[in-house]
């Protein structure tokens, strides 16, 4: 039974997978099934095979496509657009797909294409992903001349074009109605929800917006069926995950799990365990903008929910891990600072809220910090959380910071007591001798 | 973090109040060729702002005041429109940058791994800070988000090339090769 359908193609070489090899290995099989079959079936199917976005909101995809107005009242024009801008620190996956597997994606975008009723779709790719950017051309142009996409595909009316827009930096361009204004040429603040981009997106048509590996898993859902995808999770979500750990462990790097696969699994086996004389002292599970879990939380299974009881969110699934060596408020100061420079400036709490935590933050870390600074701080997180802002930046943004002040409430107190960071001085030491 | 506004950037802007510039650069026929063929991609004309930036700056290194102003007029929108979204981009340049912008990636995991030290050992060696460009006009260094390759960190892009699991001897020989490079391309 097939058991890694996102990596099956990707080997050790840094090579992409040509339409010849992609079609060996069964490529634009569920292509060619969901030609044959109604688009609201493809959406029925994808819904109940339980894929969840995989670009951090965990939103059953299914469920999203199903917001698209159908019939022949609808709009015509319609859009499909492949959230590519990976940004999210600590995050690497769809990198590895894009490069290595760019038909995987192609197909993905042309079966939900289809199950939308798209005739247009865009890959939103950040600047920097050169090599991905050409390969995905590359595919397309392979594709194109195989009838597999264009004008009236395999004989049916269905007609599809994928273009790439390469876009120039800016973290918000992850958030989708940002991305569907820098999509349109203007500048890429976030939009008012509702309208949601299902019902009025990219120039005012109805659009979906999925990322990278999400749609990398629709064309396996769609050859091989809703039982076999959900028989690959191991706890209560569906499918298989490119998980990655990055940090001070071993092997660092990026695997395609099942859902569900305990964290202490990843961190362990798969990334080889802490790199010698580190103690693991947290990690944020899904990237930079999820809550700092402990080593209590190891036990736990990567599954959306899961995760989320526990305070965080699975996010990405790429694992930053935090050893007893770095120094936490330094790690925090690192990530606000991050925040604060993309925020785009649209509303308040995130545009003088994050420089805000920055400066309390960078006064405690250069010892000058006061007993009051962790309550403001606190504070200052509440005040940037879910509700009071445009969009998802600044409660992203929070997340690391409150719950670095539950889980290291210590460390931060050392800072005020000692009036430095005790991280420095451990370092200074051991480099002195 | 504030925003501090250079005196030299000050002066700049005083002086192109008292005195507004309208030249105007002129597009080439390469450059419009490559924006025209943009233009079935998308819905209108106002969308294809960014890529026509991207495409002339490949071009030219980066965006003058003359060369925004020739994109608004060819693409027929509002020189402001234009400027507010070569501004918001950082990919995007409205200052002159070195022959190799260096991205140094200052992301959570390339800073657990130690990006700091080797920012401060690259910038010794350059003798430059972050947005400044090289005395010999080659190197530009930019902080950049997360370049998604965190498992190879500390990482960081010279012009297209990625470069991973950076140490100080890799960054020495990653730019004395750069400088080679472009010594065995000058004139003289």
């Amino acid at each position: 039974m097939l058991t890694n359908p996102l990596t099956k193609n990707i080997g050790p070489e840094n090579i992409a997978a040509d339409i010849e090899r992609y079609r060996e290995s069964g490529g634009y099989r569920g292509w060619s099934k969901a030609l044959e079959m109604a688009p609201g079936d493809i959406v029925k199917m994808v819904q109940d095979g339980g894929l969840r976005g995989r670009g951090g909101a965990g939103f059953n995809t299914g469920l999203k496509w199903s917001f698209v107005p159908r019939g022949a009242d609808s709009p015509s024009i319609k859009y499909l657009v492949c959230n590519a801008d990976e940004m999210e620190p600590g995050t690497f996956k769809d990198r590895l797909l894009m490069e290595r597997d760019p038909h995987l994606l192609i197909e993905g975008m042309a079966i939900a294409a289809y199950a939308i009723g798209a005739h247009t779709a865009y890959i939103f790719i950040r600047g920097e992903y050169h090599l991905a950017a050409e390969r995905l051309e590359q595919a397309i142009d392979e594709a194109r001349q195989e009838g597999l996409l264009g004008n009236s595909i395999r004989g049916t009316e269905f007609s599809l074009e994928i273009f790439v827009h390469r876009s120039a930096g800016n973290y918000i361009c992850g958030e989708e109605t940002a991305l569907l204004n820098a999509l349109e040429g203007k500048r890429a603040v976030p939009r008012a929800k509702p309208p949601f981009p299902q019902v009025s997106g990219l120039w005012g048509k109805p659009t979906v917006v999925n990322n990278v590996e999400t749609l990398c898993n629709i064309p396996n859902l769609i050859e091989h069926g809703i039982d076999w995808y959900r028989s690959l999770g191991r706890g209560e979500d569906a499918g298989s995950k490119l998980f990655g750990v990055s940090g001070r462990v071993k092997n660092p790097g990026t695997w395609e799990l099942p859902m569900g696969t305990p964290i202490r699994e990843i961190i362990e086996q798969h990334a080889g365990g802490m790199c010698d004389g580190y103690q693991l002292k947290g990690f944020l599970p899904g990237g930079g903008s999820t809550d700092f879990l402990g080593p209590d939380h190891l036990d736990l299974p990567m599954d959306y929910d899961v995760i989320g009881k526990a305070g965080s969110r699975m996010g990405t699934g790429t694992i930053i891990v935090l050893d007893d060596h770095t120094c936490p408020v330094g790690l925090v100061l690192n990530l606000t600072r991050f925040f604060a420079r993309e925020s785009c400036g649209w509303c308040t709490p995130c545009r003088d809220g994050l420089p805000w935590a920055v400066q309390i933050l960078e006064r405690l870390e250069n010892g000058e910090g006061v007993p009051e600074d962790l309550d403001l701080l606190r504070e200052q997180a509440r005040r940037m959380g879910p509700g009071n802002t445009f969009c998802a930046l600044a409660p992203g943004a929070a997340e690391p910071i409150q719950s670095a002040l539950k889980l290291f409430e210590q460390d931060f107190i050392d800072h005020v007591m000692h009036g430095c960071c005790p991280f420095e001085k451990v370092a200074e030491a051991s480099a002195a001798v | 973090m504030t925003s501090m506004i250079e005196p030299e950037v000050v002066e700049l802007m005083e002086r192109s109040n008292k005195h507004p510039s309208t030249a105007e650069a002129q597009l080439t026929e390469a450059e419009i060729e490559e924006i025209e063929r943009e233009f079935s991609r998308y819905e209108d004309k106002a969308s294809v702002g960014l890529e026509a930036l991207r495409i002339v700056q490949k071009h030219r290194g980066w965006i003058s005041d003359e060369t925004l102003r020739a994109v608004s007029n060819f693409l027929q929108i509002p020189v402001a429109q234009l400027e507010s979204v070569a501004t918001y981009f950082q990919l995007i340049f409205r200052q002159p940058v070195g022959k190799e912008v260096i991205l140094l990636c200052k992301s959570a995991s390339c800073w657990i791994m130690g990006c700091s030290r080797l920012q401060q050992k690259l910038q010794n060696k350059l003798q430059i800070a972050p947005g400044q460009t090289t005395a010999d006009g080659i190197f530009t260094l930019l902080e950049t988000p997360c370049l998604g390759d965190c498992d190879k960190a500390p990482v960081m892009m010279v012009g297209e090339e990625m470069h991973r699991n950076l140490t100080d001897e890799s960054i020495d020989k990653i730019i004395e090769n750069k400088k080679a490079h472009h010594a065995d391309q000058s004139p003289d």
